[in-house]
């Protein structure tokens, strides 16, 4: 699944590195916000490190029980000692548990404290960020090729097969957004795929319209009808004349979706039906730990601030990127 | 104009045969009567009380076509009752799911109309002052301010309303409801307070970047050189003509008022619409879901229906096309 993701993210940076324009507008978005564009460098990274795990070559066979050595264990995993966990809550950097005040097993050395079950804060929500990647990277890939197969055909072909796509779009944009996720993933089930499935079902219609709209203005024009007059056949006319001139809105649409997709996990783990691992489900287990005599704020603070985190620097690049690379069009919807 | 709102209304209603032929699909096509049974008595049930359960909730039915009697279809069945607003009986616990929605209504109405009014307002007036103060620090500070509050997922203002508001300071009740209007303002203070810290980073943003597009209008600059004041230039031209993209904002605010924000009442326990749709989800209740759905889709066509016809109200160009 990350590979995949990998291929396509790769595939479309080298495209995009290949043409003047796209390359100058990057260097401009890059010019504009250095900091935020090199955040989301980091969390990219840090995905990266937790998306393969394989087993072994991770500490002495003597320690440690023999199913924690024989767990597949990514890059992230590895950075931390095997056995890393304790019995219940300790405060960050505690040297005993925080409930109780017996002695820890790793006294000290748990950065963001443990949570209930004793796990390390800090490690979860660095694998938390390939989760966030997950469901913003995956949903994307359902939703940019829906959304211009869909979008393309009606305003290319116009006509009746126009009328249908545009009344599929006003059907399902006529579902307020949280109920149908909801009800997309009641009735698909709860697993990481049935939610990204269900985000993208979400998803696609705004950028539909958008493509949809965007290719019934440049059918019109000069170029698209020279190139018709020339013979050029239809299909051609829309894999090099129509599809390239419409790739600045879904670039756009990637971006400014993504904190969106986020966004709506951690509601959908609020409601209970996420994906395991992500902030959002920290996020909820966390949230009776306040009321708890005194409070447990660790695990809150941490899967919020890296969620607030990411979300803040993709919306800062996402910004930059509209106002690069089109600072009218795509006004009215974002 | 009539013909224009009738032309409106029919597709509206061509929209909502969509809505339920497509709930159709997801919730009769996607799962099976089996399906439902089970995640509804448990996974390990025997096969005589799924079967069992199938029976009572009349989902043994034909699907899509029954020789002997036409009108005896799941399919029908479905589209009758969602039209006449028969909805039946919840499958969770077998309550009339419309006696459900008269009795959540409500609650949900009364967060969620202060809710939107107070919002509206707010959201006008605070993106107005940044906008005034355009290409100046305030401006600049504004913004940045509505970016880090739109990175906040609205659930950590929830969390963290609650504990500060609630536990820390404790002017409010942490949840719960009650209708008497001399103690609901007591109970909706808190989440009227954590929704509004919530949506007005957008709604300023979104606002102010409506208004900033206005002033750089024509008839703005003609306004300024016959004499108007900055303010008056704010209020009288500008904010009129800025009507119809929040006009149509507005209007997509609507369905919200019918289902309720789902997070805040299930979260601070109002027994309203929003709570009805998690009780649903928790209790894997298709039947109460279904109709959910429905109601949130019904009110937001009846908003855009409702927009169309006031954009033909306001701007004839709308009529002709």
């Amino acid at each position: 699944m990350v590979g995949l993701l990998l291929v396509a993210g790769a595939w479309a940076l080298w495209v995009a590195g290949h043409n003047r324009l796209w390359r100058e507008a990057g260097r401009e978005v890059v010019r504009r916000r250095p900091l935020a564009l090199a955040m989301v460098c980091l969390f990219v990274v840090t995905a990266l490190l937790d998306a393969t795990s394989w087993v072994g070559g991770s500490g002495a066979p003597d320690g440690g029980d023999l199913v924690s050595l024989h767990k597949p264990r990514s890059m992230i995993d590895r950075a931390f000692p095997i056995d890393f966990q304790e019995r219940s809550y300790s405060a960050p950097l505690a040297r005993t548990e925080f409930y109780g005040g017996a002695p820890l097993l790793h006294p000290g050395k748990h950065l963001l404290g443990t949570d209930i079950i004793g796990r390390d804060v800090l490690h979860l929500t660095l694998k938390g960020t390939r989760v966030a990647m997950l469901i913003g990277g995956l949903t994307t890939l359902i939703v940019i090729p829906l959304a211009l197969l869909f979008g393309v055909t009606a305003g290319y072909r116009g006509g009746r097969v126009d009328d249908a796509v545009f009344f599929l779009i006003s059907t399902l944009a006529a579902i307020p957004g949280l109920l149908l996720l909801i009800a997309l993933i009641t009735v698909l089930g709860r697993g990481p795929v049935q939610v990204c499935v269900a985000l993208g079902i979400t998803g696609w219609v705004g950028l539909c319209r958008l493509v949809r709209g965007e290719t019934l203005k440049l059918r019109e024009l000069d170029y698209v009808m020279a190139a018709r007059a020339l013979g050029v056949s239809e299909a051609r006319i829309v894999f090099r004349h129509v599809l390239p001139n419409l790739m600045h809105l879904v670039v756009i649409t990637f971006v400014l979706l993504f904190s969106g997709l986020v966004l709506s996990e951690a509601v959908l783990s609020w409601l209970g039906i996420g994906i395991d691992g992500s902030w959002g489900q920290m996020i909820d287990q966390a949230r009776d730990e306040l009321s708890r005599d005194p409070a447990i704020t660790w695990n809150l603070l941490s899967a919020s601030t890296a969620l607030f985190l990411l979300i803040l620097v993709v919306n800062r690049v996402g910004d930059a990127v509209r106002d690069v690379l089109d600072p009218r069009t795509v006004r009215e919807m974002w | 104009m009539l013909a224009f709102v009738v032309r409106r209304i029919a597709y509206g209603f061509l929209v909502v045969l969509g809505v339920l032929l497509f709930l159709f699909v997801l919730f009769f096509g996607a799962v099976t009567p089996e399906d439902m049974a089970r995640r509804a008595i448990g996974e390990k049930a025997p096969p005589e009380a799924v079967a069992q359960w199938i029976t009572n909730h009349g989902y043994d039915r034909p699907r899509l076509w029954n020789p002997e009697d036409p009108t005896d279809t799941l399919l029908f069945d479905h589209f009758r009752s969602m039209l006449s607003f028969d909805f039946g009986r919840s499958d969770a616990d077998d309550v009339p799911i419309a006696r459900r929605l008269r009795e959540g209504i409500g609650p949900s109405l009364s967060l969620t109309i202060p809710l939107f009014l107070l919002g509206l307002v707010l959201g006008i007036a605070l993106s107005l002052f940044v906008a005034y103060f355009r290409d100046t620090y305030i401006d600049t500070m504004g913004v940045a301010l509505c970016v880090l509050g739109m990175s906040v997922s609205i659930v950590i203002y929830i969390i963290g309303g609650q504990y500060l508001i609630g536990k820390l300071l404790r002017w409010f009740p942490i949840s719960g409801f009650d209708s008497s209007p001399a103690v609901i303002l007591r109970f909706l203070a808190l989440p009227l307070t954590v929704a509004l810290a919530a949506g007005i980073g957008e709604s300023v943003r979104f606002y102010r970047t409506i208004f900033l597009e206005e002033t750089n209008r024509d008839y703005v600059r003609t306004a300024r050189a016959k004499g108007c004041g900055d303010g008056r230039v704010m209020s009288r031209h500008v904010l009129r003509n800025a009507m119809i993209p929040i006009l149509t904002r507005v209007v997509m605010a609507i369905p919200f008022l019918f289902t309720g924000s789902i997070l805040l009442e299930s979260f601070f326990g109002i027994p309203g619409l929003g709570s009805i749709t998690v009780d649903a989800i928790n209790g894997n209740d298709f039947a109460t879901l279904r109709v959910m759905v429905f109601i949130g889709s019904l009110a937001f066509i009846a908003g855009q229906i409702l927009t169309d016809v006031s954009y033909a109200l306001v701007d004839p160009r709308v009529r002709l096309g």
